[in-house]
């Protein structure tokens, strides 16, 4: 409770400014050990980067990394973080998307932050989510031929035999 | 035409293939394939507990082993929420810039082989080895160190570590000097480095490039600068950069940083208490003494239970960043509440970095591709993890 108000006081510019242009872009904010992640929908991602990138007191032009945690067997399955950084500001901010298990589809980033190819190419390679509108979305990581995706947990450590 | 450089080519330091198309023998487009090295150790870190996931973390990246234990360990510290006692974060900070001057001189070294400069080669292994023998000498491994634990250090330095540490620091400004005497005037070195491989700050952070290889684009962003960990604000140091984003620029950029690392390297020596404890104490997470556990039946069953089954951190996600050598290495822990991590990410500099080689030698000559591919500082195992 204690720490819910806090987490409320101390609230990230980013999640006031997020709301301010697009109340439907926040679904969900979530403070944990410091670091705050906000819920987008998937359909608001790719308009969220454009104006977290562009917004002049944010600066968001750093994408560190992309990563997914795959929940099966929960739905939605996937979870897609983005992780933001502002040189400028000395600022970090999580974005996440939920993706459904039979539709793992979401808007490429890779236009907003060139980063994002590979990191998009690493997350189809290894969870099977695939990045709309990405140039070249192709294994990076496992042979071209492979079958599956690894990193799911519904694959086996070992692999399938 | 087009030239297919590597998988086995001395000059990819590693298992990297670069699919070339050329004109006559200017680069038209370059293309990384990679993946020859992909041992999943993301997925193996899923099936096992935390403690056992830090002697995965050394494989990473081999040449900064104690950078990978460092990010490991915080980013588990930050999800349980336990704060290191301040002798150990010194420790931590004095191993870890031992490992980025070993690092650079590692990069310093073959990268001038790449280009013809075998010497410089022989002067900077002299030196590495001087560190490797202090690794040796306080965690018992030279290379696969696991030194750094869960909140705090796997064992006591042994006494008289900090002697050798000062000897080799000392003579290490002059080392410097000696490779700089090869190197930084150098005509055929000047040649072969200035204005090769130019890469813009824009571009860098579009292509988000981290460490020299952001740095020497004019951007000063620094992890231990910019969101300091392990004590980092209490040192001071410089961030060297440079402007002209050429493959010269970011050799400068890292002879200026082993001077830096020298400079905190000799402050962590003053500021190490002579004793005090190397590990938190955080019973059930952190392993009791050896003295504790043989005398108490507490000490005991814990030490059995951090041992078989592991410890639970709450459930919740967390992203550290430290700078290692090469750049921003991250860590994005997932936690369901159970023993094992639920997910782990290493977001490493030389994968995103890597990234970056078509921007730095398209339009140039194949032998600058070389000169490109070293400038960069990619270590294979940690492209591919």
């Amino acid at each position: 409770m204690e720490s819910q108000e806090r987490g409320q006081k101390e609230e990230a510019p980013a999640v006031g400014k997020l709301r301010q242009w697009d109340t439907n872009a926040v679904a969900e904010v979530v403070e944990f050990r410091g670091e705050t992640t906000i819920v987008v929908p998937r359909e608001h991602i790719r308009r969220a980067a454009e104006f977290l990138l562009a917004e002049p007191s944010l600066q968001f032009t750093f994408l560190s990394d992309i990563t997914t945690v795959d929940r099966f067997p929960l739905e939605p399955r996937f979870e897609v973080n983005y992780h933001l950084l502002s040189i400028e500001r000395k600022m970090r901010l999580r974005l996440k998307v939920r993706l459904a298990g039979n539709d793992p589809i979401v808007l490429s980033v890779t236009p907003v932050w060139p980063t994002a190819n590979w990191h998009e190419r690493e997350n189809f390679d290894l969870f099977g989510i695939r990045f709309e509108g990405h140039p070249d979305l192709t294994r990076i990581l496992m042979p071209d031929d492979w079958e599956g995706y690894p990193l799911r947990k519904d694959y086996p450590v070992e692999g399938f035999r | 035409m087009v030239l297919n450089m590597g998988p086995q080519h001395p000059s990819t330091h590693g298992v990297l293939r670069v699919i070339l198309e050329l004109d006559g023998e200017t680069i038209l487009s370059a293309k990384s394939v990679i993946g020859y090295l992909h041992t999943g150790i993301e997925k193996s870190c899923e099936s096992k507990t935390y403690s056992q996931c830090i002697t995965l973390t050394d494989r990473i990246d081999y040449l900064a082993p104690l950078s990978n234990n460092l990010g490991f360990c915080l980013a588990a510290e930050k999800l349980l929420g336990i704060e290191v006692p301040k002798r150990a974060q010194y420790i931590r900070v004095l191993m870890t810039e031992l490992t980025r001057i070993t690092s650079h001189l590692v990069w310093l070294g073959t990268h001038a082989i790449d280009l013809g400069a075998m010497s410089v080669f022989l002067y900077s292994f002299r030196e590495r080895e001087e560190i490797m023998k202090i690794y040796e000498y306080v965690s018992g491994q030279r290379m696969m160190t696991s030194y750094f634990r869960i909140g705090g250090l796997a064992l006591e330095p042994p006494p008289g570590w900090l002697d050798r540490v000062e000897r080799v620091m000392d003579a290490m400004p002059g080392h410097i000097d000696e490779y700089e005497d090869l190197l930084t005037k150098n005509r055929i070195w000047l040649a072969r480095t200035q204005g090769v491989g130019v890469f813009s700050a824009a571009d860098a952070i579009a292509m988000g490039a981290s460490g020299p290889l952001l740095r020497g684009s004019g951007v000063a962003y620094d992890v231990r600068r910019a969101f300091p960990y392990s004590s980092y604000e209490e040192f001071d140091f410089d961030v060297p950069t440079q402007t002209a984003g050429d493959c010269y620029a970011r050799y400068q950029c890292r002879v200026a940083e082993i001077r830096e690392s020298v400079k905190i390297v000799k402050q962590a020596m003053n500021k190490i208490p002579s004793e005090g404890p190397f590990r938190a104490e955080v019973p059930g997470i952190i392993p009791p003494s050896r003295e504790e556990m043989k005398t108490s039946i507490e000490g005991l069953i814990y030490h059995f239970k951090i041992f078989t089954e592991g410890f639970a951190p709450p459930p919740g996600e967390v992203y550290q960043a430290i700078e290692s050598p090469r750049g921003e290495l991250g860590v994005f822990m997932a936690s369901d509440g159970s023993p094992k991590p639920y997910r782990v990410k290493f977001r490493t500099p030389s994968f995103v970095n890597l990234q970056s080689l078509p921007n730095l030698c398209v339009g140039r000559l194949i032998a600058d591709a070389v000169a490109c591919i070293g400038t960069t500082d990619i270590v294979l195992g940690e492209v591919d993890r």
